[in-house]
């Protein structure tokens, strides 16, 4: 059903470019069928028995059927379950406003915390980064940020932030530092050894041992995103060998 | 009916465009049609005014900028010409309550101006990866004193033509999503640069995905 998806996996595609899911006229009697699912990510969309492309990018595909279009853009929308960096723009009795990018702010309570309690507030400031949680990101509703995990724990989340340098870039150069055995990352970290934070809103937040290598550091992966591997192999050994 | 017109290549002047040149918006793009020059950005999805707040979908404006001088009546018929082609083809209700902000500047006017606005505002919401159900072109035809079809006139063009037309044409039908026209001309004569439209048009979809191909070349 879905080999004229796989075909187009890392291709170009742009908005309007479609693929029909019409499933096979021929039924095999004696074997089980299952019915064939393809679960669409972002970019992608259903119309009938039809899938749509509703965004330019590069098809991408996991198996075994998941789709979605790998876009480059700037505006960050919030999905359930993504890590951002925000600002505590406003706080007002019991939840904090977070600005994340989007295009409202979020919410975040104040027991949202790790050891939390009414007695036991957590000490949080107007302009305070923190690394948090969506739990609830959908168009009809207010996002809502939490910085504990399902168990409680702080996991790495909370307000950080002291000492770095908070800026951002694309969210497809976010992802790419996200994903596992990323390549500009390792590439960075050999150079370079730095505390970095990452959000899928395309903030980053690094700090290292001097403000010197910190700028450095905020420079080269800015200029990540318009590079390809060897032209950025190339920058950040000549960086590595000018600046320090 | 649609009558395929008697010469069978379209000429269009030269086009070209350039993406994410501006850092600050979301999206952004230029576009060039020979002498003719936009710059467009777009921003959103946005925080929006209570006032301009639309409950089930986004609320979309657009801005066109003059060289000098504030937009006027001219600029606001081309505003709402090309704001309605663009919520034709954008999927607003995928963001309830938010605002998409398209900003149109002129930068030179040689003829074809609506067709150069509507195609900078379809590369800029591309690059801004806004949703999009289809995307559109823009294409001006002229009828000259002789009855002679031209598409992509000058502004010299422009001024000695009996009628002016300008179609947003959608890239996956070809069907006319919009039509501006000026002067006088028979239904035979619209149906001819209908016709011409669509075949220029795919020149103009073609030079989509090659230039969206090109930006995508170093992630691949």
């Amino acid at each position: 059903m879905f080999s004229g998806l796989k075909d187009k996996v890392g291709e170009v595609l742009l908005p309007g470019d479609e693929f029909s899911l019409e499933t096979e006229d021929t039924i095999s009697l004696t074997e089980r069928v299952k019915p064939e699912k393809v679960v669409c990510g972002p970019g992608l969309r259903r119309s009938g028995d039809r899938l749509l492309v509703c965004k330019s990018g590069v098809l991408r595909h996991k198996q075994p059927n998941m789709f979605w279009m790998d876009s480059q853009q700037r505006r960050y929308v919030p999905a359930k379950g993504e890590t951002v960096i925000g600002i505590v723009t406003v706080k007002s009795g019991d939840v904090f406003k977070v600005d994340f990018g989007g295009s409202e702010q979020a919410s975040l309570s104040y027991l949202a915390f790790e050891g939390a309690t009414k007695r036991n507030r957590p000490n949080v400031q107007v302009g305070d980064l923190v690394f948090s949680q969506f739990v609830v990101a959908n168009r009809d509703m207010e996002p809502e940020l939490v910085c504990v995990d399902s168990s409680g724990r702080a996991n790495g989340m909370g307000v950080f932030g002291a000492g770095g340098l908070l800026f951002t870039v694309s969210l497809g150069l976010a992802r790419r530092l996200l994903s596992p055995h990323s390549e500009v990352l390792s590439d960075l970290q050999t150079l370079f050894p730095c505390e970095l934070v990452v959000g899928m809103n395309g903030r980053l937040w690094v700090r290292s041992s001097s403000v010197q290598q910190t700028l450095v550091i905020t420079n080269l992966l800015q200029s990540c995103d318009t590079m390809t591997a060897p032209q950025r192999q190339e920058l950040f050994r000549r960086a590595a060998q000018g600046a320090l | 009916m649609m009558e395929v017109c008697g010469s069978s290549n379209v000429t269009l002047r030269e086009f070209g465009s350039e993406q994410s040149l501006l850092s600050r918006p979301d999206g952004s793009a230029s576009f060039i049609q020979g002498n003719t020059s936009v710059l467009a950005a777009a921003y959103g999805p946005a925080e929006v005014k209570v006032s301009k707040e639309i409950y089930d979908r986004a609320t979309l404006e657009v801005l066109i900028q003059p060289k000098v001088g504030l937009p006027g009546v001219r600029e606001r018929a081309q505003e709402q010409c090309v704001r309605e082609t663009c919520e034709a083809s954008l999927l607003l209700s995928l963001h309830p309550r938010s605002s998409l902000t398209l900003i149109l500047q002129l930068i030179h006017d040689d003829g074809s101006l609506l067709s150069c606005f509507l195609n900078a505002a379809c590369v800029a919401l591309m690059d801004a990866g806004l949703p999009m159900s289809r995307l559109f072109c823009g294409v001006t035809c002229a009828i000259d004193a002789d009855g002679q079809i031209i598409t992509d006139p000058t502004a010299a063009q422009e001024k000695e033509s009996r009628a002016l037309m300008t179609f947003a044409i959608d890239a996956t039908e070809r069907r006319v999503m919009m039509s501006s026209t000026r002067g006088s001309f028979s239904v035979h004569e619209l149906q001819q640069c209908i016709a011409v439209s669509q075949k220029a048009s795919e020149k103009i979809f073609q030079f989509y995905r090659d230039s969206v191909r090109r930006r995508y070349s170093k992630t691949l």
